[in-house]
């Protein structure tokens, strides 16, 4: 399907690539958001990746929808529409049962153990999605398969920050207490808002994630150390 | 230069720390958060004769109590009509007072208006995030929630004669429906909803918070499946939840959501639309991309004017009662 453009109040344009997520409309939405950002029109305020489109948001004073609309076009004619890699990222994970509350239900409603369950997720093919619901909330896809949960019928209170959950092809590593409904397998000391003013977020949209396996003292002796910012 | 320090007796739920926020963070998951009412709080800079952007003080209806424990200081009040009692005188916003020692201020819900904003001349230096001190209410970055027990200093601060008395309401703001683009994703409504979106009237909820505004009306009903994906969402943006509820999401609003947005409210709307309360009725009228562009860009001169004309000094006391014994005699000759 050809790109759609809808306007978005006086000051946004909603380019749609496609009605239901795939790895090609990402990928022209990943692509379409480098070649704005990397050489952004007049106007151009901030560009927001989601699932299926890029909200590209502008300063009203300077242009309007019909003017960014005309200046898309013409990137997305000359669009590079192989995929972009992304950085990969590196982020540790502890399955400690009491880090985890919800290993074992994944591991009964999936008939696998609680090894193959922790095995399936560390081989998961990461990439980030799109940030939302809360500051620094990326959503990761590429969870394997046979370890696809549907969400909870009802969310959980009081999640700890850093906690890893995941929910059908999604996972996420949470930056705040907050409720949940997706399955808690496991806690991370790596935090995704990391409190380096140059650099506060550890993931762009686009980046691969790989989960790095480690024991209940390696993680209590890093959460010791750096302080979620 | 001196200091004051205000300590805080009294603080309703969602009186937080604001300055003129953080954009530019939506793709990491961050709204811009800032003030609700954005040109109330512009115009208490202005009025003392601020730099924009300086971090205030945003009064939710839940009000505000502080005593000057040290220092004096000018203070300017704006945003709806709270109450305003200073040393033993009640007032209402869109005022300038000066707080000296052991004098306290109250700031309370008044006849209308959900926020009110305390500014100051003088600094006040709080926890920053993101380059901003501005509060994003769920995570409690940035500066913070005010609450009863917390001691504000406030650095450089002055005592500005000259500003002291009433400052002067943006009355130039339009006083009709609640102007919406349709869209982004009108295409999950039924044509019915879209007409009962702009011919009906809603009422604002008490769900009412700084991330957004329940709305209570007919039941807007979506056109089929309500499992789409999630995309962006901005200030104004009205999403419908899957029972036909719409809310309007404001400050604090997530980035994205899977809700599907019926229409956005125009930036220039968004102000006046936070001053509502719970039980008020609220129209909307639908206008076309192009048009919300001509009416913000109308909008934003009127604005530029308006705070030009606030951020006039009126001179001293002595200096006005001149001024108006001039005029006086004027007019007697």
């Amino acid at each position: 399907m050809d790109p759609y453009f809808k306007a978005v109040a006086d000051h946004a344009l909603l380019v749609t690539f496609a009605d239901q997520i795939s790895d090609g409309a990402h990928a022209s939405i990943i692509a379409l958001d480098k070649a704005i950002t990397s050489n952004p029109p007049d106007g151009i305020t901030e560009t927001v990746p989601a699932l299926v489109n890029l909200l590209i948001a502008f300063d009203p004073i300077v242009t309007d929808h019909s003017m960014i609309e005309g200046k898309v076009r013409t990137l997305l004619e000359n669009l590079e529409t192989q995929r972009i890699e992304g950085i990969q990222r590196r982020v540790q994970i502890c399955y400690e049962t009491s880090l985890a509350p919800d290993l074992e239900a994944v591991a009964s409603t999936t008939g696998l153990s609680i090894d193959a369950v922790i095995n399936a997720h560390l081989t998961g093919d990461f990439q980030v999605l799109m940030y939302g619901f809360a500051p620094g909330y990326a959503y990761l896809s590429g969870v394997s398969e046979n370890i696809h949960v549907p969400r909870k019928t009802a969310a959980v209170r009081d999640v700890p920050a850093g906690s890893v959950i995941i929910a059908g092809p999604q996972c996420l590593i949470t930056t705040l207490t907050m409720p949940t409904g997706w399955s808690i397998i496991g806690r991370s000391p790596s935090p995704i808002l990391t409190g380096d003013p140059a650099h506060p977020f550890l993931f762009d949209v686009g980046d691969r994630v790989a989960f790095e396996r480690i024991d209940l003292k390696t993680f209590e002796n890093l959460v010791r150390e750096p302080a979620y910012g | 230069m001196a200091d004051a320090e205000l300590s805080v007796t009294f603080a309703g739920p969602l009186v937080t720390i604001q300055d003129a926020g953080r954009p530019g963070n939506m793709r990491y998951g961050v709204a811009a958060s800032g003030p609700m009412d954005r040109l109330a709080y512009d115009a208490a800079h202005a009025a003392l004769g601020n730099e924009p952007g300086l971090t205030a003080i945003e009064v939710s209806l839940g009000g505000l109590m502080l005593v000057c424990s040290k220092g004096s200081l000018t203070v300017a009040i704006t945003g709806g009509d709270f109450v305003v009692e200073h040393a033993g005188q009640k007032t209402s916003s869109w005022t300038i007072l000066t707080l000296r020692q052991g004098e306290k201020l109250a700031i309370r819900a008044g006849k209308a208006g959900s926020w009110a904003y305390l500014a100051f001349a003088g600094a006040l230096a709080t926890d920053d995030w993101l380059g901003s001190q501005a509060t994003h209410s769920t995570s409690g970055f940035g500066g913070g929630a005010v609450q009863a027990g917390r001691s504000l200093v406030i650095s450089d601060t002055e005592v500005r004669d000259d500003r002291l008395g009433d400052i002067a309401k943006p009355e130039f703001i339009p006083n009709g429906p609640v102007r919406v683009v349709i869209g982004p994703q009108d295409q999950h409504f039924t044509s019915l909803a879209i007409e009962h979106f702009t011919s009906e009237t809603f009422s604002v909820t008490d769900a009412y918070d700084r991330m957004g505004m329940r709305l209570s009306g007919p039941a807007l009903e979506l056109d089929g499946a309500l499992s789409i994906p999630s995309e962006p969402i901005v200030r104004g943006s009205v999403q419908v939840s899957g029972d036909g509820v719409p809310t309007i999401l404001l400050a604090d609003h997530q980035t994205t959501g899977g809700y599907p947005k019926i229409a956005t409210v125009i930036s220039c709307d968004t102000d006046s639309l936070t001053q509502l309360r719970a039980g008020q009725i609220m129209r909307f009228v639908s206008i076309t991309g192009q048009q919300s562009v001509d009416e913000v860009r109308n909008f934003v001169i009127r604005r530029k004017q308006y705070l030009e004309d606030v951020s006039i000094a009126r001179g001293s006391l002595e200096q006005r009662l001149m001024r108006e014994n001039l005029i006086h005699g004027f007019i007697e000759d």
